[in-house]
């Protein structure tokens, strides 16, 4: 794997042309997407024309924006004007945007390269990235496990090193889990830090736009290229850069730990986390002992808020505008009838029909409105919790990357969120990072959660972590581009 | 058994914002179809809505003039339901904590009709039925309301056709709404049920949807109050149900029935902040609040005398109110202002629809110069009614059509030599007026006037006539 980092020296160096580079990723990601299905759709054109671009700027010895020239993937929800956005659903399988998303034209800028459009869960839902219209897509570490959900392509991508960094999005851990499946970090920023213009909503209140990168330091370039205010989105406030403030000392830093989170873990990820603290510790930092008794109501607030503003989001997907059409139908009621069963997997369907049911009349007060209350709870525990404490570790997910096709039922799927839903009930933004590999090599993965806006304190832990370890736990995939 | 109607009516009144509610995309009517369209707008995958500032202040404007209490934090919310018109499949509307709240409106004969509340949403696009196929116009999506929501207050048709012509001369007023029904900017839902005159119950009401003129809305009520009526005095019961009223026939069917109500599953806007009102913008708000009609009405009649009938034509319209008040601007009397409008102006502008644009040829320093020549006795009355019709044929000043000649004769010299020629002329009508014939003094005013083509002032010359008679 390599970092944007090495790839910017390499372009400024003038070790490689732009056009050079981005061929060899384009070529890489046509040999190596057949086995991995990272990517949806490759979107060459663009992507030699943002080269030729960074090119020309080198030509006249220009400098480089830190992002300007590095190839990328895109998650697949994130709209780019006239280049296929799917979702990985069949109701968007040819649909092409007509204007672009806000994190989009802030890294077009930048002339960042995109390669390709990358694989998901169908509209962001799943905690596998088996749920895609175009099939899964396979942990680069081991083909027989999924890369994690939703932003498994993204991550896969990554992985495989036929992108350098990825853009996911995260409404219950979708950036985090795939992330600490396939071995990287993943940043899901504060809500309202990076614009939701142009990602196509899944929990509008949830989803929130970040990097899945293979260093914390990419991270923190990355989140500081898309943090801007935007003022088309109402609930975007922006955030202050975060680079310039990592040095990877800790000491005094306060480390919360609620046992809470730490129920339930299967052996390898036990033992790969408690030697994590112990490692905190010896770099100086205090661990303070928490208690998080609402956790138990995490999945359940999730789930009733996530559904039902999923129900009301997908509602426009009724084939009249854009989108798949059913091709038979007796009248209008019939055709957006068969239209939407057609269009949506089952799993968007069970989520469609769940957040429907809570919002209606009769259910209203016993579910959403239940759900919205244990929400302002939740939020009140965090921030009590961070009265003790600065960041608070957590295992990112209880279990490694499980093998395709595992079968569990939707329930127990869904608890495989349980440590990283919370962050975003709570708005909260947090980073997975590797902390070591279970008995079959697979990665584990470590969750940094901070106070609102404070993604340098969660960085700046992740970082003093991983320059301790010197990533001795990653392996790099055998595929794909090496610099 | 006598059976008396309780009527709510919900006014869905259309802001006369530039954009729309949620995007920068025009307001303006017509257009090719879907010209005025954005991703928001059309509600594009990943779209997200921004409030337009000035949709908030105009509303809140609204709830001003009409008495109601304004809400410093409301939120918008999401009312699902699926029409091909509607493309997210639901409007952003307010459900719970709508911005307004409270209010009346106070009919001629002294009655308040209460408000529930007025709440601020977007407007649907529109279908378009061309054959058998049918398309989507979006131009109007997006267009800012307010929803205005009465209690069920009134008792007649008459009631809720004077509340919405009040209504509309309101919000007209303070610049709100241009509130034309045949464009659709004012539409209006009906609820109606009946009960045993005397019962404080209610009965089992109707809903009869958008109902886009004054006489639909009293046609559909009355049409109401007769088929419930029948059903209820034949033992009957009236069902729930929403119907809908058809202009030709003048008669109102069944649209859809209690067993499929709407399920709207209204919940917070996630994509919206709540709506934060800052103390300094309703505070200058409340202060640039412009006189509202009723106020005005008043104040014509009793401080500057004019007609009462005279002055409901001249409050109707916020342009010709204004219009009114720079026309009397260093008048004696602005009630003269009001006579040449009311009897000439309005006579050439005949129409509503030309008396709301009002853009009269002749200007309002025009009419008030014709008025002062008039009350400083340069001119007749009756020179200076033909010369206003001729101004208003032509849009030129006064000047133009007042010659020398008309203004000759008007100093009290030229009266007086005037006078004297009828006297010399008379002698039989000045021997019968000394002789205590008051009439014959008429015959002599006949003389002056005649001899001055009209243009004396008929009452000064009968003062002059008497005192150089009399000596
Ligand atoms: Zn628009």
């Amino acid at each position: 794997m390599t970092t944007i980092q090495a790839v910017h020296h390499l372009l400024t160096n003038r070790e490689v042309t732009c056009r050079e580079l981005t061929v060899r990723y384009l070529k890489a990601a046509d040999d190596v997407n057949p086995q991995v299905n990272a990517y949806i759709s490759l979107t060459k054109e663009a992507a030699l024309a943002a080269a030729d671009a960074v090119d020309k700027k080198l030509c006249r010895g220009e400098a480089l924006a830190p992002l300007e020239g590095v190839p990328f993937c895109l998650k697949d929800n994130i709209s780019t004007k006239g280049l296929a956005t799917t979702c990985a659903s069949h109701m968007l399988e040819n649909y092409v945007p007509i204007y672009d998303a806000a994190i989009w034209e802030a890294l077009g800028t930048q002339n960042a390269i995109l390669v390709g459009k990358g694989n998901m869960d169908e509209f962001a839902m799943g905690s596998t990235c088996e749920n895609s219209y175009f099939g899964g897509s396979k942990n680069p570490h081991n083909l027989g496990h999924v890369a994690g959900g939703s932003s498994g392509g993204v991550a896969a991508a990554v992985a495989a090193n036929i992108a350098v960094y990825g853009i996911g999005s995260d409404t219950g851990g979708s950036i985090r889990m795939p992330a600490s499946f396939c071995g990287l970090v993943g940043l899901k920023p504060t809500y309202g830090a990076v614009s939701r213009r142009g990602l196509i909503a899944y929990g509008s209140s949830l989803d929130q736009i970040g990097p899945i990168t293979t260093c914390v330091e990419d991270a923190a370039l990355v989140f500081d290229a898309i943090c801007e205010k935007d003022p088309g989105d109402m609930t975007s406030r922006g955030a202050a850069p975060v680079a310039d403030r990592l040095t990877g000392d800790i000491k005094g830093l306060k480390i919360g730990i609620a046992s809470e989170f730490f129920e339930g873990l299967s052996g390898d990820v036990d033992k790969a986390l408690s030697d994590a603290v112990a490692l905190y510790e010896k770099l100086g930092a205090e661990i303070v002992p928490l208690h998080f008794p609402l956790l138990q109501y995490v999945l359940p607030t999730y789930y009733i808020i996530a559904c039902a503003e999923a129900s009301s989001n997908l509602g426009r997907y009724d084939g009249l505008r854009y989108g798949h059409q059913a091709p038979s139908f007796s009248d209008l009621n019939d055709f957006i009838c068969r239209t939407r069963t057609e269009g949506f997997g089952k799993e968007v369907r069970r989520r469609i029909l769940l957040g429907t049911y809570v919002l209606s009349a009769g259910y209203y007060d016993a579910y959403y409105n239940k759900a919205q209350q244990l929400r302002r709870a939740i939020v009140r525990e965090f921030s009590d919790m961070f009265a003790r404490c600065d960041v608070i570790l957590t295992p990112t997910v209880p279990v490694t990357a499980l093998q395709f096709g595992a079968d569990l039922s939707p329930v127990e799927t869904y608890q495989t969120d349980i440590c990283t839903c919370s962050v975003n009930i709570a708005g909260l933004p947090a980073v997975s990072i590797p902390c070591g590999v279970d008995s079959k090599s697979l990665p584990i993965g470590l969750q940094l959660i901070g106070g609102r806006f404070r993604e340098a304190t969660v960085l700046n832990a992740a970082l003093a972590f991983e320059r301790e370890t010197a990533r001795s736990y990653l392996k790099t995939a055998d595929m794909g581009v090496a610099l | 058994m006598t059976y008396e109607m309780v009527i709510g009516l919900e006014t869905h009144v259309e802001l006369s914002t530039k954009s729309k509610i949620f995007c920068s995309c025009t307001t303006a009517f017509g257009g090719a179809p879907n010209t005025h369209c954005c991703p928001i707008c059309t509600g594009q995958p990943g779209s997200l809505p921004v409030l337009n500032k000035s949709v908030v202040q105009y509303a809140v404007t609204a709830g001003l003039a009409l008495n109601c209490r304004i809400n410093r934090h409301s939120v918008m919310a999401r009312k699902h339901y699926v029409y091909p018109d509607l493309p997210k499949a639901y409007q952003i509307s307010q459900y719970e904590l709508p911005l307004c709240e409270g209010g009346w409106v106070e009919l001629s004969g002294g009655k308040r009709i209460n408000l529930t509340r007025i709440h601020i949403e977007e407007d649907a696009g529109k279908l378009v039925h061309q054959g058998s196929a049918v398309f989507v116009d979006y131009n109007r999506g997006g267009v800012p309301l307010i929803e205005i929501v009465s209690e069920p207050d009134f008792r007649s048709a008459e009631e809720a056709t004077e509340y919405l012509e009040k209504l509309q001369t309101i919000l007209r007023a303070v610049g709100v709404s241009d509130c034309r029904m045949q464009e659709g900017s004012m539409r209006c839902d009906v609820n109606i049920s009946l009960r045993p005159k005397g019962e404080t119950a209610f009965g089992v009401r109707a809903e009869i949807k958008n109902l886009n003129s004054f006489t639909s809305v009293a046609a559909a009520i009355e049409h109401e109050f007769k088929r419930q009526e029948e059903i209820l005095s034949s033992g009957g019961v009236v069902v729930q149900e929403t119907r809908h009223f058809d202009a030709d026939t003048g008669e109102t069917t069944n649209l859809r029935g209690k067993e499929n109500a709407d399920d709207y599953r209204y919940f917070p806007d996630p994509d919206i902040i709540p709506v934060i009102l800052p103390y300094d913008v309703l505070e200058q708000l409340e202060s640039s609040l412009p006189e509202l009609p009723d106020k005005k009405l008043a104040r014509y009649v009793s401080q500057l005398g004019v007609p009462e009938a005279d002055a409901r034509m001249l409050t109707k319209y916020r342009a010709v109110s204004d219009y009114f008040e720079k026309a009397s601007a260093g008048v004696q009397n602005p009630k003269t202002v009001a006579t040449f409008m009311v009897t000439q102006m309005f006579g050439v502008i005949q129409t509503e629809a030309e008396r709301e644009h009002w853009s009269p040829s002749v200007t309002a320093e025009q009419l008030g110069e014709l008025t002062r020549l008039l009350e400083s006795d340069k001119i007749s009355r009756n020179l200076a009614k033909r010369v206003f019709s001729q101004m208003l044929e032509t849009g030129k000043p006064a000047t133009a059509f007042i010659t020398e000649e008309d203004m000759a004769g008007f100093d009290a010299s030229a009266l007086k030599a005037l006078c004297q020629k009828a006297i010399d002329d008379n002698p039989k009508s000045v021997d019968d007026y000394k002789a205590g014939k008051e009439k014959a003094i008429k015959a002599l005013v006949g003389a002056v006037m005649r001899e001055s083509k009209g243009r004396a002032n008929a009452l000064a010359a009968e003062e002059e006539l008497k005192k150089l008679i009399i000596g």
